[in-house]
């Protein structure tokens, strides 16, 4: 019998902690998957951050530090300028990276860093019970903007790709989503792209579009709906290339 | 060795490219700035790594990456720097990274100035962050020491896999004196725990997150008896005429040394005084000076604070002797006829007698 699929070799034989509906356990395998296929496994370190996948690194079977809320950006630099030579990897969610680790990630893609950072928005704070996030839909709910999130008063949503894109550091930027068969190969595309950008000496940055049924009380079912109706509008599907005369050569995904 | 006429900060960051140091990651912030801008130019001639961060609290937790990666990394702040540190020290404290952190302290709380000071006794030797940790303070008294002693914070970082404090304040720091480098070291220890990329053995993981509590409780329980380790090891002291002091002045840092001088004049007057220097603030010497101080003595705390390693003098001595204060809170040490007057109080002389 022909296999076409099998759990990677990178990812711990053991029960994810992620809600039923979350997409967190799909973008495990898809990073597993890359690093396995690229064999990189030896010299890789990941960064687990704060956050729901604060536990990152009781998954991949890989050398893994856990950092503080945000600073994973500042912990890769360390890591990466010591050993050059290594794949350094941080797995941040949009509350870690776009609001306490702001500073952190934009200095890490501005340097160049040579790392992978693989930033997976589900709108808002999931581990403590769903906050506000700066990624927080206009109208959106949460436990702290109860009557939907309203520009005058919580601002507006950061996106975070387009905010990267005006530095001249980054090698490779992209969003994508989990939220369908096909997006998900588009998604493991773009994170084997952005490890190569790494192996090229360039900062690469991934984010993805997850779900959060859970604080966002919908069916699993209903979140895949949610990220298409409401989180694409604002948060469209690209990717970008820094290319060689430095301009970004920019395609839809 | 021929010695050499270096400023303190300078003589520290020598020591600690000598010391094997390959790593510093740093944010300026005055009385240290000088650390940081001769490491800029001295460790890429020796192959090590040097960034300036986009802030401390980014210094730190590269100084937590590169420590996890095993590298020999050093940090450099001043008071309120190492405020914002604090975090990441935390972090590294319960990872038990090794790691030497500099505080040249000037004078606070808030932005303070940037005069010398002794205003952070307690940041440093209780917890700088969250959590109930400890490391090691040393706390030099001139440039010699502070090439020595950042020497010696290196060893200690690796031995106990802890950060290591440098104590020392803006006149330490920015004080050029006579300085005997020590040798280049020649190997460093092998750290089988650092994340490299896991090849041909088990993944290494560097983690302070424990959601099990009898797992969290050991593990504090592993680091309080390595601090009963230290404290039983390391405690560092240096005392002068205090065989038969009637009066014994404690202090730290550059001021033992206008204390000393205040000891000297007080002796040429006929006052039985002497000196008790804590070289290592935590783990305080405290059998130590129990030990100088017996019950017909006095002592009095000098300190560029408000009294804050006065707390750990009484707390020695536990109210067996009269221990008086004088205190310098403005971000100027007391010269050391001030210093001898209150010796002179304290024995009974009049303060006529000395003017």
């Amino acid at each position: 019998m022909h296999r076409l699929a099998e759990r990677p070799t990178l990812l711990v034989d053991r029960a994810f902690h992620y809600c039923p509906g979350c997409t967190h356990g799909i973008i495990h395998r898809l990073v597993a998957e890359v690093l396995e296929e690229l064999q990189l496994a030896d010299r890789t370190i990941g960064i687990a951050s704060v956050g729901c996948s604060v536990l990152a690194y009781e998954y991949f079977d890989l050398d893994m530090q856990q950092a503080a809320h945000g600073r994973a950006p500042a912990v890769a630099t360390g890591i990466k300028r010591f050993l050059p030579d290594s794949v350094v990897f941080t797995y941040q969610g949009d509350g870690d990276l776009a609001s306490i680790g702001m500073a952190e990630i934009i200095h890490a893609a501005a340097r160049g860093e040579a790392i992978t950072v693989i930033f997976v928005n589900n709108t808002l704070y999931g581990m403590t019970g769903g906050q506000l996030a700066p990624t927080t839909l206009l109208e959106q709910k949460s436990t702290t903007s109860p009557q939907g999130r309203k520009a005058e008063r919580e601002g507006h949503p950061i996106k975070v790709i387009e905010l990267l894109s005006t530095l001249a550091g980054p090698g490779f930027l992209a969003r994508t989503a989990v939220h369908t068969p096909a997006q998900v190969l588009k998604t493991r595309k773009a994170i084997k792209e952005a490890f190569l950008a790494q192996l090229d000496k360039c900062f690469a940055l991934v984010e993805i579009l997850s779900t959060c049924p859970t604080n966002w009380k919908l069916s699993p079912v209903e979140s895949v709906e949610w990220v298409e109706k409401q989180m694409l509008p604002v948060y469209p599907l690209v990717k970008l290339e820094r290319s060689d005369d430095g301009t970004w050569l920019k395609t839809q995904l | 060795m021929q010695k050499k006429l270096l400023q303190g900060n300078v003589a520290l960051a020598e020591a600690a490219v000598r010391a094997g140091c390959n790593c510093y990651f740093g944010y300026p912030i005055t009385p240290q700035t000088e650390i940081m801008e001769y490491l800029a130019g001295r460790l890429p001639e020796v192959g090590g790594v040097f960034l300036q961060a986009e802030s401390e609290i980014a210094a730190i937790n590269m100084v937590y990456g590169a420590a996890g990666a095993g590298a020999r990394v050093m940090t450099s702040s001043s008071g309120p720097g190492i405020s914002l540190k604090a975090e990441g020290i935390s972090y590294l404290a319960a990872t038990e990274l090794p790691c030497v952190i500099v505080n040249v302290m000037r004078a606070g709380p808030g932005l303070g100035g940037i005069q010398p000071s002794q205003a952070d006794y307690l940041q440093a030797t209780r917890s700088a962050g969250h959590g109930g940790y400890r490391c090691p303070v040393l706390a030099p008294s001139g440039a010699q020491e502070m090439a020595d002693l950042t020497y010696l914070a290196f060893q200690l970082a690796d031995q106990y896999r802890t950060p290591v404090f440098i104590l020392a304040d803006a006149l330490v720091g920015q004080t050029k004196e006579l300085v005997e480098l020590p040798e280049f070291i020649k190997t460093l220890p092998a750290k089988p725990w650092a994340t490299t990329g896991k090849t041909g053995r088990k993944r290494n993981v560097i983690n302070s997150l424990y959601l099990d509590d009898n797992e969290l409780e050991n593990h504090n329980l592993q680091l309080l008896q390595k601090y009963e380790q230290i404290a039983l090891s390391e405690t560092r002291w240096e005392e002068q005429w205090c065989t038969d002091a009637q009066i014994i002045v404690v202090a730290f840092g550059f001021l033992a040394r206008i204390a000393k001088e205040a000891v000297l004049l007080a002796r040429e007057m006929g006052i039985k005084a002497g000196l008790f220097r804590p070289v290592t603030l935590w783990p305080f010497p405290a059998a130590a000076l129990r030990q100088a101080v017996t019950s017909d003595r006095k002592v009095l705390v000098v300190e560029m604070n408000g009294g804050q390693m006065l707390e750990d003098v009484q707390l020695a001595v536990n109210k067996q002797v009269p221990v008086g204060f004088l205190g310098k809170v403005g971000g100027l040490p007391p010269e050391a006829r001030e210093i001898l007057g209150r010796i002179a109080k304290m024995a009974g002389e009049k303060i006529a007698q000395i003017s």
